[in-house]
């Protein structure tokens, strides 16, 4: 089982979405996949597209600025 | 009905062009599947070198009001068109090329970025995917 990190750090609408679905289609069933960002909407989005997959939501972790998201595959 | 999202992109205006991206980017984001179907001067931005070559649909202003906008595009860190698309061509969007456009601007194949292109059809091909899909679109 394998741990993805990705960074968006600095980025907008819509490349942390894009980034968390790229990441997801290269993980394998089982894979954490871990988003740091900073683009507020994005907190929100990336569970209800994880949502939206059914997949698992981890953990949803920061307030203020930067956030981290973790979903396992 | 298929999870999926078809965009008439008929403008070639470049934030028109980015709303198409952004939206069709978001559907593949969201597990839906996507096609933009190119035509008009949505075609154009098809061409070899003419991603970001399009006006601004509203405050132009020669250029001027293009160029402020991209300058506060770069200040917020907005993705290039040319990213948009290769992301959504990695994500398994669909870019369909209206070939009657093609016939009445004299535009060949060579022309455009056939690297991008998954088919060269008209209406009837554009009608079965808006009539499989949940949401449909014209910008």
């Amino acid at each position: 089982m394998a741990e993805i990190k990705i960074n968006c750090l600095g980025e907008t609408c819509p490349i942390p979405l894009v980034e968390t679905r790229k990441a997801i289609r290269k993980a394998l069933p089982g894979d954490i996949i871990e988003i740091t960002g900073d683009h507020p909407a994005s907190k929100k989005e990336i569970p209800m597209a994880v949502q939206e997959m059914g997949l698992e939501l981890l953990e949803v972790k920061g307030d203020g600025g930067t956030w981290t998201i973790r979903i396992r595959r | 009905m298929a999870d999926k999202i078809t965009i008439v992109l008929h403008s070639g205006d470049m934030d028109k062009v980015y709303s198409a991206l952004i939206i069709a980017n978001g559907a593949l984001s969201m597990g839906m599947e996507a096609s933009i179907f190119f035509t008009f001067w949505g075609l154009q931005r098809l061409k070899k070198g003419g991603l970001d070559k399009g006006p601004l649909s509203k405050m132009h202003m020669l250029g001027l009001g293009k160029w402020m906008v991209k300058n506060r595009m770069k200040k917020v860190n907005v993705a290039s068109l040319d990213r948009m698309l290769t992301d959504f061509k990695e994500l398994g969007g669909k870019i369909l090329a209206c070939d009657m456009t093609m016939e009445i601007m004299g535009i060949k194949k060579e022309d455009l970025r056939e690297d991008l292109i998954s088919d060269y059809c008209a209406v009837g091909t554009f009608v079965l995917e808006a009539k499989n899909s949940k949401v449909s679109l014209f910008i």
